[in-house]
């Protein structure tokens, strides 16, 4: 063969093994878990990639339409409520994912029942507090009542 | 600030998966038909059979990935099978400059035939493990496997010499490396020893300049596994295992616990070992003389133990430059062992720094993969394994390129999945087999329950051990309790409705313990 299609073949493969490397890296680039911020300042409905049913519309009846951190790292951060259970810890799959070195990889649960919604502790190493009183078993969770978790609050708005 | 999140869809990442996989197949037959093309100018005889093999391995590893662990890592696979090919079409090529030379060839159609057992290998861990977490279960008898497994070359009848080093059985006519497996085992034994002992290395022990040093009792398991590492030094003859399983062993203890005086006494024991061997024996002592006066025409020219091999590899790589020689167009084969120790001069040589980057970059990005899954995974063993296995990779190719570019002294180790020799090809296959494994649990999001074990079998491997401070108070809010399975079920399991609290919290002890050690409980 010619030294040019040696030459030609020998640059091709190398631009292919980058190609690789490149790729690789953006499938890397792109492979980030957990939750992701949609927007600063305004409440956007949490999606819903099940296609599960769209939140009841208990919202109009004067329940809670959202979770909101109001102390913590994630002081600010709000999360729609739908009608599916949140989990709350530092595991990458929960739902609300908390950057918090004194709360568990999976620490509470929040879910809804009977028209309300109900804060489990989940066997948290520090323990999950509604109020003042620390969660042993599941409770009912009222608007506007702090729930604490390692150190960071959350409450549920209308 | 106020911020709205919202849970991201998690990608299984198949179709990236399969895309890649395309890439690294031309890649892989590419390299093979570039080397053939000029060499001969033509393809190489049994060009058609080699892509159907590669094309097939890699359809079989993605539908059983699809099959069996929908959500594991979609890098891991291609990017293995990428340097796999790369290093058969190496392989084959220096078969060709033996041939040429007239010296013994037949490296590449056997290299073939291991890479088959090794996919097949990683099928089958992919198909019948279906939780790292039972790994968990044979921590000892991992143990024992392993240290026997070390010691297997030594049984006299058994064991085979080559070059100097007692590293090899020989069973019916096939000589096989059974430190390679080894070291798997032994991951998973100090992952499964360190993930229930680190607490009390990690807390105990008198503060020094800073440092947080261990107990003296609690120093036992690390003396134990100098101990074992100098013992394969000077029994085997092999200074490369020997550093690969110390280098484990403190790479895994340093993820346990973060503390950093572990490797501190690490290094300071390696050094003291090091030392001692330099002075008590010879070949060891050659090493070095080798490596800081490679230039030396005396130890160059010396007959045995020169450093002939190592200046010539690093006159390939000069040779190669910024581009290399293209496929074939080098002079690989004139270094001794140019196709297993030194298959990295050979690659630099053809394929030039360019090239050589390349494929240390994919090398970076699978060994990011396994950390980045250690930090996923729920569980302490599977975050410890998966560190562990993929620090073997990354220490592996750095006590290996460090070597033939003469940063360190050189060491026989192997370059993961290229260089030629089947125990090292089978046992890397199985890591990367395991690795799919604990990266699927990794990234499955918690509400797809489906491949998950169920708690009974999580149970068993806790040992049943209550864990303190969650005694569940029985079945006082029973309402809510039975909604538990259709929000999140995590655990494929059908429980009596009484006990619905009690399993629940069983389960979350399992995950719990996924819990990094900084988190003590600090009162507040």
């Amino acid at each position: 063969m010619s030294d040019l299609i040696v030459t030609v073949m020998k640059v091709g493969y190398l631009a292919l093994l980058w190609l690789l490397v490149l790729t690789a890296i953006g499938v890397l680039r792109r492979d980030v878990f957990g939750t992701r911020v949609l927007a600063h300042g305004s409440v956007v409905r949490k999606s819903r990639p099940d296609g599960g049913p769209r939140p009841s519309r208990r919202a109009a009846r004067g329940g809670p339409t959202r979770l909101r951190v109001t102390a913590g790292p994630l002081n600010g951060t709000t999360l729609a409520l739908g009608s599916s259970a949140i989990l709350i810890g530092r595991a990458p799959g929960s739902t609300l994912v908390l950057d918090d070195d004194y709360s568990s990889n999976r620490h509470a649960r929040l879910f809804f029942h009977d028209g309300r919604w109900w804060l489990e502790d989940l066997g948290s190493r520090n323990g999950t507090y509604l109020g003042s009183a620390q969660v042993t078993d599941p409770v009912p969770v009222e608007t506007g009542v702090p729930i604490r978790l390692g150190q960071t609050v959350l409450e549920l708005q209308r | 600030m106020a911020a709205t999140v919202a849970p991201v869809r998690i990608r299984t990442g198949r179709a990236a998966e399969l895309w890649l996989f395309l890439l690294s197949l031309v890649l892989g037959i590419g390299a093979y038909a570039l080397v053939g093309l000029n060499t001969a100018e033509q393809l190489p005889g049994d060009f058609v059979r080699f892509a159907a093999v590669l094309v097939g391995m890699a359809v079989v590893l993605h539908l059983v990935v699809r099959w069996r662990a929908k959500y594991a890592d979609p890098l891991l696979l291609p990017l293995v099978m990428a340097l796999n090919g790369i290093g058969l079409a190496m392989i084959y090529r220096i078969d060709i400059g033996l041939v040429a030379r007239g010296q013994e060839a037949g490296f590449g159609p056997r290299q073939q035939l291991w890479t088959l057992l090794g996919v097949a290998a990683a099928c089958l861990v992919i198909v019948l493990l279906r939780d790292h977490r039972l790994l968990r279960r044979y921590t000892f008898t991992a143990m024992v496997a392993g240290i026997v497994l070390l010691l297997l070359p030594m049984v006299p009848g058994l064991g085979a010499n080559i070059n100097g080093a007692q590293l090899w059985i020989r069973v019916a006519g096939m000589s096989f490396q059974p430190a390679e497996i080894a070291k798997i085992l032994l991951a998973i034994f100090f992952a499964g020893y360190l993930v229930s002992t680190r607490d009390v290395l990690t807390l105990a022990g008198p503060k020094f300049l800073g440092l947080q040093l261990p107990r003296l009792r609690d120093l036992g398991p690390l003396v134990v596994a100098w101990a074992g590492a100098i013992l394969v030094l000077v029994v085997e003859r092999d200074l490369g295992t020997s550093l690969m399983f110390f280098g484990l062993f403190v790479a895994v203890v340093y993820v346990a616990t973060e503390r950093f005086s572990w490797i501190l006494i690490g290094l300071i024991m390696f050094a003291v070992g090091a030392g001692v061997a330099i002075w008590a024996f010879p070949h060891v002592a050659d090493r070095f003389d080798i490596w800081l006066n490679a230039l030396d025409p005396d130890v160059y020219n010396r007959l045995y133990g020169g450093s002939g091999q190592i200046v010539r590899g690093l006159f390939g790589l000069a040779l190669g430059g910024l581009l290399g020689t293209g496929w074939g167009e080098g002079f690989p084969q004139l270094v001794p062992y140019a196709n297993s120790d030194f298959i990295v001069a050979s690659l630099g040589e053809e394929l030039g720094l360019t090239g050589l980057m390349a494929i240390l970059m994919v090398y970076l990005v699978l060994a990011q993969r396994g950390m980045r899954m250690a930090i996923g995974v729920r569980d302490g063993f599977g975050k410890l394994l998966a560190s562990g296995l993929a620090f073997t990779l990354a220490f592996q190719c750095f006590i290996v390129v460090g070597g033939v570019t003469r940063l360190i002294p050189l060491t026989g180790l192997t370059m993961p999945f290229m260089a030629a020799g089947g125990s090292s090809l089978v046992a890397n296959w199985i890591i990367v087999g395991l690795l799919v494994r604990i990266s699927d649990s990794s990234r499955r999001p918690a509400d797809d329950a489906r491949g998950l074990v169920s708690t009974e079998t999580a149970l068993e491997i806790i040992g049943g051990a209550e864990p303190a401070g969650s005694q569940p108070a029985d079945t006082a809010q029973p309402d809510p309790a039975r909604d538990w399975d259709e929000d999140t079920a995590q655990t494929e399991v059908h429980r009596p409705p009484a006990s619905n609290h009690q399993v629940a919290h069983y389960g979350e002890d399992e995950a719990g313990n996924g819990d990094e050690p900084t988190q003590v409980v600090r009162d507040e």
